[in-house]
């Protein structure tokens, strides 16, 4: 009866700094953890860790696969600023990436010879719309019939894995593959051009960059942005100045659902050319985008820095497995430990503990 | 323990007990004695203290001073599981049971004398305690598809079956049906006949009246009174309760009010339980005047201000607005009309992790001069917040400060000066000074007034009767959503209206705008 106990509180006021402390508590706690998981692997955590780095950022390659692999977590991270923003909590940028893909490559199919003015263009206009088609499922749910899009953003991922499958293993398997689950490679017009000497699709990239200032705008800047952060702030507040909650839920989806198909569209017709089985076209970006998106603090800009640092560490955790003869399943626990830290640190914004007798 | 005779052993005293949360003193050297086997009321007006002083007796609130007795026994409660462990029990309000699961695994939970479920062990108690007080319901039965009235009865079993002697209820009426309120008191009575002692946190008169032996009056904090229940009577009870030495008047220059502005016909709301708030009422507000509705909280004055704003579905009657009827027009369409609103519950009318800026414009940002085709002018939103934070003297660090950094009066100042900027013809105000000191008090009145010197109609609705009273032009008297009388200025008469609030009385022949139900 007379045990210290931990009792949690709301905090009645919270110092400016308090995000900021918390978050960087949160990430130290999710490296010691991580820390702790290789030592119990035998791998020297130190070691281990400056490997990552050095894999992600330490040399020129390192560098430009990092740039490559940020270009779809920019483009899903940013989508899901604005959704969560708006309260609409879509973790299903994994599925709406790969319908994106999807749509890209019909069109490649549709007009196979059109010219690569007109038919770039209409692979970045069919990817964002497959996957805004995509994430308009959930969003019509929600607002119709108050189904929780949490739960059917994510089931809908598998049901976009398992299209693309039967696309690739189907009607769409090429016929100059030697019996491999692929399409045939895109003509070339259909290539996204890329800087020399590397592999980064750099007008996906400017997309992205463009991506994230619009969205910055759009948030801060406009109408609908303000509509965006009142209902995403307080609902019943929204509700009371008459802002219309489905439009602003369908449209937030939308959104972001299209960017997470843009992403989708960059890597069929930036890095592979062709459409590929779902475990080859993603590591899981759609999922690692969330933490691109939380780990910002939602804000879109931020967003482009953490798409970097998470895509280094794809890269770093790559570069791992192979030196430390690691699993491959390692960078996702790094990843899981990050995002939980991230989020659990979010609650000492608001409450804090208190010790008692 | 085991009495040998209950009589005149106290089974709870509290002793100038203060519990002070940042701002308010929520209990100011409260006591209160409880005879064991007696059923007490805690009698009181909303915000009077008593639900915080029980919160301090069960274990939820530590006193900053005083002490607690139990049984004779000077005791410290530092959390529920004590309280329980000294056999007090608490039922809440709102219910805390699991929706999905039966009633005896409700009863059941969180017991750790077990590591398995002891169902099989459970089942004859329980349906033993049921026999013996009367608690009739099902043990396999969901709580979800059980009543308000039979849920409760599952809270009061979980509190006997762990043992409880003493049982706080706060408010337990407030969601029962009448047959359901006679019924458990009726329980209540072979409970205390078993040597059971109740305390029932109570703002009703009569309820008072009928069930307990002993009364304790709040106000402001404080015990008033513990008188026993066969000596006294509603009225003076009503006048303990309210407080008739603090009633003072306030500058109010004589205005003539103009032509309806609002006008309510018949109508009827219905709660978020679904069962019946408003209920066929009538009502009308003309330009420069303000319109009072007194009444305990909880008698429909949400579900109708609510229904004027356009935020609640009218199940029946008709609203009309400058002579237009209005029903069925969305909110946004009313605000744009001149329906301000200044909701009793704060953060439903503003969000607190945005800047007093953006909060000051979530009434007007759609149109100019604030919001363009696509953009909002971010130089009209500085220059309206602080034409605003100047005109209405908002006293706060800066235009970009978090608005739920400010005080509480500052708060409420900026969201009236929100409402009132927008010159609307008609202004719902509910509960203006709630949680509000004396100086930030006399400035809403204030502004208040302004806003009828302008020519506005205002619908005024406070569960604070001296506000009402110092306020309004005219006063209706809400009660289980109907109105029980209207008063002019001239004719308010304290005792009347205490009464029409317990719903001890109803005016016979009401003016024509507090019309009778068609």
């Amino acid at each position: 009866m007379n045990l210290p106990s931990l009792r949690i509180e709301k905090r009645l006021s919270s110092p400016r700094w308090l995000p900021a402390a918390s978050l960087t508590v949160g990430l130290l706690l999710a490296l010691v953890t991580v820390a702790v998981i290789f030592a119990t692997l035998g791998v020297d955590p130190l070691t281990a860790f400056q490997r990552i780095f050095r894999g992600g950022f330490g040399s020129f390659y390192g560098l430009q696969e990092t740039v490559t692999k940020s270009i779809p977590l920019m483009l899903a991270g940013v989508g899901l600023t604005l959704a969560f923003r708006g309260r609409m909590y879509n973790i299903g940028a994994e599925g709406q990436f790969m319908i994106g893909a999807i749509f890209a490559t019909g069109i490649v199919r549709l007009f196979p010879t059109w010219p690569g003015f007109l038919l770039l263009p209409a692979m970045f206009v069919g990817g964002f719309l497959g996957g805004a088609l995509w994430a308009s499922i959930p969003a019509l749910l929600k607002t119709r019939f108050r189904v929780d899009e949490t739960l059917t953003s994510l089931m809908l991922v598998y049901v976009a894995y398992e299209a693309v499958k039967f696309l690739v293993y189907g009607p769409w398997r090429g016929s100059d593959t030697r019996g491999f689950p692929i399409t045939d490679e895109f003509p070339a017009a259909a290539h996204i051009p890329i800087l020399p000497g590397t592999r980064v699709h750099y007008v996906t990239l400017l997309l992205a960059i463009a991506a994230a200032i619009l969205v910055y705008l759009l948030l801060t800047r406009t109408k609908l942005g303000y509509e965006i952060r009142v209902t995403g702030e307080n609902p019943e507040a929204a509700r009371y100045a008459g802002m219309d909650y489905r439009k602003v839920a369908l449209l937030v989806m939308l959104i972001s659902g299209g960017l997470a198909g843009l992403a989708g569209m960059g890597e069929v017709a930036g890095i592979h050319f062709r459409l590929r089985p779902p475990e080859a076209l993603s590591p899981g970006y759609g999922f690692t985008a969330i933490i691109v998106a939380w780990l910002a603090r939602l804000n879109p800009l931020a967003a482009m820095l953490t798409a970097f640092l998470l895509g280094g560490l794809l890269v770093g955790g790559d570069a791992i497995q192979i030196a430390l003869n690691l699993p491959a399943a390692t960078v996702q626990i790094f990843n899981g430990v990050i995002l939980l830290f991230v989020i659990a640190s979010e609650l000492f914004n608001q409450y804090r503990l208190r010790l008692e007798r | 323990m085991t009495s040998a005779k209950p009589e005149h052993t106290l089974a709870v005293a509290l002793r100038g007990i203060v519990k002070r949360f940042p701002g308010v003193t929520a209990n100011d050297r409260a006591n209160l004695e409880v005879r064991r086997g007696e059923i007490h009321a805690l009698l009181g007006e909303n915000g009077a203290g008593k639900t915080s002083l029980m919160n301090v007796l069960y274990g939820i609130y530590h006193p900053d001073e005083g002490e607690i007795w139990v049984k004779g026994r000077r005791v410290t409660i530092h959390s529920p599981h004590d309280a329980i462990t000294l056999g007090i029990g608490m039922i809440h309000q709102q219910f805390r049971l699991v929706q999905t699961h039966t009633v005896l695994e409700n009863v059941i939970l969180g017991l750790r004398e077990r590591f398995f479920f002891p169902e099989q062990s459970a089942r004859p108690r329980i349906l033993a305690l049921a026999e013996k007080y009367g608690l009739k319901v099902d043990p396999d039965a969901r709580i979800w598809q059980l009543s308000a009235g039979e849920q409760q009865r599952v809270e009061i079993l979980k509190a006997l079956y762990r043992g409880v002697e003493i049982l706080i209820m706060d408010e337990p009426t407030s969601m029962l049906t009448p047959g359901e309120a006679l019924e458990l008191l009726h329980i209540l009575r072979r409970m205390t006949a078993e040597g059971l002692t109740v305390i029932f946190i109570t703002h009703k008169l009569e309820e008072v009246m009928e069930v307990s032996d002993r009364v304790t009056v709040m106000r402001a904090g404080k015990s008033i009174a513990t008188l026993e229940t066969a000596q006294t009577n509603v009225r003076e009870l009503a006048q303990l309760m309210v407080g008739r030495d603090v009633l003072f008047r306030l500058e109010k220059k004589a205005v003539t009010p103009g032509a309806p502005v609002l006008k309510v016909e018949n109508l009827n709301v219905v709660s978020d339980k679904g069962l019946p708030a408003v209920v066929n009422l009538s009502l009308e507000v003309r330009a420069g005047e303000i319109l009072g509705i007194a009444g305990v909280s909880g008698n429909g004055q949400r579900e109708l201000v609510e229904a004027i704003a356009g935020l609640r579905p009218v199940s029946g009657g008709k609203i009309l607005f400058q002579g237009e009827d209005v029903t069925q027009t969305p909110p946004r369409m009313r605000i744009e009309r001149g329906i301000g609103f200044v909701p009793g519950e704060r953060w439903m009318a503003l969000i607190p992790s945005m800047s007093v800026a953006e909060n000051m414009i979530l009434k007007n940002y759609a149109r100019p001069p604030i919001g363009r085709k696509v953009f909002l002018d971010a130089e009209a939103v500085a220059t309206h917040a602080d034409t605003l934070i100047r005109e209405y003297a908002i006293s706060t660090p800066n235009r970009q400060t978090p608005i739920k950094r400010l005080s509480g009066g500052n708060i409420q100042r900026a969201l009236l000066a929100r409402e009132m900027t927008e010159r609307p013809a008609l202004l719902l105000v509910a509960q203006p000074t709630s949680g509000l000191d004396v100086g930030a008090t006399e400035t809403i009145w204030n502004l208040l007034l302004e806003e009828r010197a302008r020519g506005a109609a205002v619908l005024l609705i406070s569960d604070d009767l001296k506000e009402a009273m110092a306020l309004s032009d005219r006063l209706a008297v809400l009660f289980e959503g109907q109105i029980m009388g209207e008063f002019t200025a001239q004719t308010m008469d304290l005792e009347k209206i205490g009464l029409m609030m317990a719903g001890a009385l109803r005016q016979p022949t009401a003016e024509p705008t507090a019309g009778e139900p068609a």
